[in-house]
């Protein structure tokens, strides 16, 4: 909201600058968004008098003005078709500046123009504007416009909180300045304007759950041609509004300063009477904006006895509205319930002044005030015979001023001070709540126009917002140490992280939405779930996979030179099952380009398989590697001979591999991508340290070569001799697979490395050979192992 | 000492100093002192002299052995340093070469600022907590105090599934979880992810924030202040950092405020960062409703309580200067190897 400090300060003027000014709203909770200068400084741009018009000699568009300043006359060219002899008008003499422009001498079409008469838009006082300003005739000629505009105002630009209805006018904002600086507000009431005809009209409300209060006045024969004081039109637009017509303004004028959105009607276009009730199904109505809107049944109309000529609190309609010919109004000045009248707009795709502050609670003592107010204004304005006030209250259902209990002992436990008690007393008095003391506190009753004041910490708030928070000492907490317990079996995703940081990824942050394409592309077939209202198509669906992002991010990169690129990712996946959603946290890598930064060391070599496999492990190890295990994955994400999925405790929980080299043709990548994701918290549990004895006698290290199968999995070797069960072999690990032209018959030859060792002797010769031979039996006969001859 | 001694003596003083290498210098050894060597026979030819004879003349051998000897050792050392001085030479490498092996990663910027924070507030004794990112209309709006229709809802801008479940709005959810779920006392840290329908210059439709709660017996205003205060001071590792609180609103703390910090680019000068106001706001925070408790069951007569939430983006952006917030989703190595 912005206003005009000017008009603020007719209200209430504390001996302070503009900038203490706001810099106080700001810390008392209205946020003082900026303060500007109503106007530029305009020197040498006067009112002044148009005393004669001819046309110009040498073009048809413009005129020759003799335009009088008071004390001498100039000749003035001009082009506006709104200038003729009498007219008051602002005067740029020569030397005056205008924002971008310095008046000097010049000849226009070869006669001298001795300064420019001013548009409403040269001066900035408006965004466009036809023709030049057009002042009162009773303006002094000779004045500075800016004197006569009182242009030397600043606009006041306040970002409201929601709670803060009551200060969207510039009363509301003068109670606040009023308290903060204990000053009196300069006016307290508003002269009543008696009716001088008796026409009336009947208000019924049909739905006072939602208008418990209608008033309404009757205003006849005012003057169609009358116009909107310059002074009236200065003060809605530095609060943002722009002048319309005498009626509107007026509504708009008491809205900006009193804080009650009004509507004025044509009356002699509604019929009957005033019904304010819900709409029928599919009710219609056209509005001041040219637009229909069909009503909902919760949808709150002003009617009369032949429709709708109201969306209430939002916008007034169209066919009853107030046209340049109109001689009879009806004024409206109603109260909607916030709660009720709260998201309708938005409902319509709409959002107006009246919308924002009936959302947001306007004081239901005030109508008959506003209407009071805005009939003073317009009578003097557009003339005209003002009826009795018609008041509709239906009191069940007016809002209900609580009363709330603050005890002295909770305030200074919340605010962690002790306040002195009359202080207290004095800040509720100055924000004009009614007290009544007490032994434990105070029984206070806010204004009625203070609804968001309902409970005792809504009180608190007001005392430590008016002695200040910054004058509240910051102090540091009693200590509560204890003792932090947490689990050795842990393992914390950021010990995860960290492993992958120490073998050279990057971090990544991808969006958790992607578009539903890639989605598909890396997670075929998986159920998704959709967002209702996605930013864009291409982040429209939950991931279920942190693949897509970091695809797209590997993308991003190889397409600005980054061919060596590895980034990780740990986050939330959001997998759809039935009705139901996991969102399970996931650790995802990829790498892709060669396995060492080029420079002095590199082999050329590309990463491969196993350095990502090799990734994955070391994250394994921070959980019991042993309950981990691999398989040939059928995931059709992967190269068919170069993937391989996660198992933990016979459940698959991840993969890991190279992309599928389709899938990279349709990615357009052009080199080898490999990848890894698994879900988090498998390995978020480790064991336990348990102490074994270690055998003081030296191990013996066998080593066999065999030769198997080609497609044999070597692990299934591994496994096979570990099944033994020998209480000397305490390792055995592969130190060489090789396939080639010394080996024939698609078979691979494997080197084996076995250590045996004895807790209470030192081993010959022949308990290894036992060993050995026993192992070769077996290989031999579950894989058909040969032993290599060397 | 006889002349062949002394001849003895000259020739293998001679041989020794010219041996090349240790091979030479042992062949030279075992020539003269070896089992066949010439003074092992000199030694030998003593049983030929007289008994008056013997024990000068054995003397005088074993004073030449003894020099030998001696000459021997000094020309083994001399050779074995010389080995090491050219084995130094030819090891000799160029030291400004670079290391060998890739560099390690690093940590996204936004992961690096919640660690930090996460860090400062364990000190105190907050414990992190987690909540989901779909969430539902209750722990992201109505047990906050926000319910259907409330204004502050339209400034949340809400993604929504077609369930009526939605993407959480902030991390205040968190704070009804951990209240449902555990007794007071409370003192947690909830980081993560949150999501606003909003996408231009300074929105990202998904960022950061990181919700403080800390529920007990004697909580104040005073005491939510004094902590904050020191964390930004200690967070952007400025003693004399400004800090002010002004009133704000948020329909889950009462009263509530927000936090300024004097702008760390310009120290609170004025400039395009702070929009020439020399304040930056950091922090909107206050303290528990008591709708909160009521929703969650907690003794608002016993309990007192306050939170806060902070944008973890805005943070980093103060703290490494970064002047674009779509920066951080873009993933660009060129961007996140600046944070190792």
């Amino acid at each position: 909201m912005q206003i005009s400090e000017n008009w603020l300060r007719e209200w209430v003027n504390p001996p302070i600058d503009s900038d203490t000014l706001a810099s106080q709203l700001t810390m008392a909770g209205l946020e003082v968004g900026s303060l500007n200068v109503a106007a530029p400084a305009l020197p040498g741009v006067v009112v002044a008098e148009v005393v004669a018009v001819e046309s110009h000699p040498n073009a048809d568009k413009l005129n020759l003005c003799q335009v009088n300043d008071g004390k001498e006359t100039f000749s003035v060219v001009c082009g506006a078709s709104n200038v003729r002899a009498g007219l008051k008008v602002a005067l740029a003499r020569i030397g005056a500046e205008l924002p971008g422009i310095k008046i000097k001498k010049a000849k226009l079409r070869g006669v001298e123009s001795q300064g420019m008469i001013c548009s409403a838009t040269e001066l900035q006082l408006a965004e466009s504007s036809e023709g030049i300003l057009e002042l009162p005739g009773d303006a002094s000629t000779g004045m500075s416009i800016v004197e006569y505009l009182s242009l030397d105002d600043n606009i006041i630009d306040i970002d409201l909180t929601p709670n803060r209805g009551d200060c969207l006018s510039i009363v509301g904002v003068a109670r606040e300045v009023s308290a903060i600086n204990k000053v009196a507000l300069t006016h307290n009431s508003v002269t009543p304007v008696d009716s001088s005809i008796d026409d009336s009209f009947e208000v019924e409300l049909l739905a006072p759950q939602q208008c418990p209060r209608y008033v309404g006045r009757i205003i006849k024969g005012i003057d169609p041609q009358a116009q909107t004081p310059m002074w009236m039109q200065e003060k809605l637009r530095r609060c943002g509004l722009r002048p319309i017509s005498p009626v509107v303004d007026v509504t708009n004028y008491v809205m900006m300063e009193l804080g009650q959105p009004m509507h004025g009607f044509d009356f002699d276009k509604l019929n009957g009477g005033i019904q304010v009730r819900l709409a029928e199904p599919a009710e219609k109505i056209s509005l001041l904006d040219q637009s229909e809107v069909e009503c909902r049944d919760d949808t709150l109309l002003i009617a009369d006895h032949a429709g709708g000529v109201a969306l209430a609190g939002i916008m007034g309609g169209i066919d009853s509205s107030v046209q340049p010919d109109t001689r009879n109004i009806f004024l409206e000045a109603a109260h909607f319930t916030a709660i009720e009248l709260a998201g309708k707009a938005r409902g319509f795709g709409m959002h107006t002044d009246a919308s924002h502050r009936f959302e947001r609670g306007v004081d239901a003592q005030l109508p008959p005030i506003a209407m009071q107010r805005a009939t003073g204004l317009l009578l003097e304005i557009v003339g005209g015979e003002a009826g009795p006030i018609i008041d509709a209250v239906a009191s069940d259902y007016m809002p209900q001023t609580p009363n709330v209990e603050l005890r002295y002992e909770r305030l200074n436990r919340l605010l962690g001070i002790e306040v002195e008690r009359a202080e207290v007393s004095d800040i509720l008095q100055r924000l004009n709540m009614q007290l009544a003391e007490g032994a434990e506190g105070w029984q206070v009753t806010p204004p009625s126009y203070r609804f968001d004041i309902n409970i005792e910490a809504d009180l608190v708030e007001e005392v430590g917002r008016l002695i200040g928070y910054n004058n509240i000492p910051g102090k540091r907490e009693a200590s509560h140490i204890q003792m932090d317990s947490f689990s050795e079996q842990c393992v914390s995703v950021n010990q995860i992280r960290d492993i992958l940081v120490e073998r050279g990824y990057f971090e990544a942050i991808t969006y958790s939405f992607v578009s539903p394409e890639l989605q598909d592309l890396l997670d075929p077939g998986q159920q998704v779930l959709p967002l209702s209202n996605p930013i864009s198509a291409d982040m429209s669906v939950m991931r279920t996979l942190l693949l897509p992002g970091l695809i797209q991010a590997l993308q991003h990169n190889l397409n600005r030179q980054q061919s060596r690129v590895r980034l990780f990712e740990a986050g939330l996946c959001f997998i759809p099952a039935g009705e139901n959603l996991v969102q399970t946290p996931h650790i995802a890598g990829v790498i892709t380009g060669s396995r060492i930064d080029d420079g002095l060391y590199t082999t050329g070599e590309s990463v491969d398989f196993f350095d990502i496999k090799g990734d994955l492990e070391s994250i394994l190890r921070l959980a019991d590697e042993s309950e981990f295990g691999f398989m040939r994955s059928d995931n059709p994400v992967l190269h068919p001979g170069q993937g391989a999925d996660l198992i933990f405790r016979g459940e698959t929980i991840g993969f890991v591999g190279a992309l599928h080299p389709s899938l990279l043709n349709k990615l357009d990548i052009n080199q080898s991508v490999f990848v890894f994701e698994a879900k988090v918290s498998p390995i978020l549990t480790r064991k336990l340290p348990n102490f074994a004895e270690m055998s003081r006698f030296p191990f013996i290290r066998r080593d066999i070569s065999i030769t198997v199968e080609e497609n044999l999995p070597v692990r299934e070797l591994v496994d096979s001799i570990y099944s033994i069960k020998n209480e000397l072999l305490q390792e055995v690990f592969v130190f060489d697979v090789y396939t080639g032209k010394e080996v024939r018959n698609n078979r691979k030859s494997v080197a084996l490395g076995l250590i045996l060792q004895d807790f209470s002797r030192t081993l010959v010769d022949e308990d290894v050979e036992n060993f050995v031979a026993k192992v070769l039996l077996q290989l031999k006969e579950h894989y058909n192992a040969e032993l290599r001859e060397s | 000492m006889s002349q062949d001694l002394k001849n003895l003596l000259e020739q293998a003083s001679h041989s020794i100093s010219e041996s090349a290498d240790i091979a030479a210098l042992d062949a030279v050894r075992v020539a003269y002192l070896g089992k066949k060597g010439e003074l092992t026979a000199q030694l030998k030819n003593l049983g030929r002299l007289s008994a008056e004879e013997r024990p000068a003349a054995g003397q005088a051998i074993n004073q030449v052995k003894v020099q030998i000897q001696e000459l021997l050792e000094a020309r083994k050392s001399e050779l074995s340093d010389a080995a090491i001085a050219s084995r130094l030479q030819t090891e000799t490498i160029d030291i400004s070469l670079p290391g060998r092996g890739s560099g390690a990663g690093g940590l996204h910027p936004v992961t690096l600022t919640m660690n930090r924070i996460d860090k400062m507030f364990g000190k105190l004794g907050f414990d992190v907590a987690e909540g989901p990112e779909v969430e539902d209309d209750f722990h992201n709006f109505e047990a906050l105090n926000i319910p259907e229709q409330h204004p502050a809802r339209a400034m949340h801008d809400t993604f929504y599934f077609d369930d009526g479940m939605l993407l959480r709005t902030h991390t205040s959810p968190v704070q009804i979880r951990v209240m449902e779920n555990r007794e007071p006392p409370l003192r947690v840290i909830a980081p993560g992810r949150v999501y606003r329908c909003d996408s231009d210059l300074t929105h990202t439709p998904m960022f950061h924030q990181v919700e403080g709660l800390l529920v007990d017996e004697d909580v104040s205003f005073s005491v939510l202040k004094g902590t904050l205060e020191e964390f930004l001071k200690m967070f952007f590792e400025q003693d004399d950092l400004q800090t002010r609180f002004r009133p704000s609103y948020f329909p889950f703390t009462e009263p509530s405020m927000e936090v300024d910090i004097s702008c760390v680019m310009c120290a609170g000068n004025g400039c395009r960062v702070c929009s020439h106001t020399g304040w930056l706001e950091v922090l909107g925070c206050g303290m528990v409703h008591p709708e909160l408790f009521r929703h969650t069951g907690v003794d608002g007569e016993k309990y007192t309580g306050y939170a806060f939430g902070m944008g973890v983006e805005r943070l980093a952006m103060l703290r490494y200067g970064v002047n674009d917030l779509r920066l951080f989703f873009d993933n660009d190595l060129r961007f996140l190897r600046q944070f190792t």
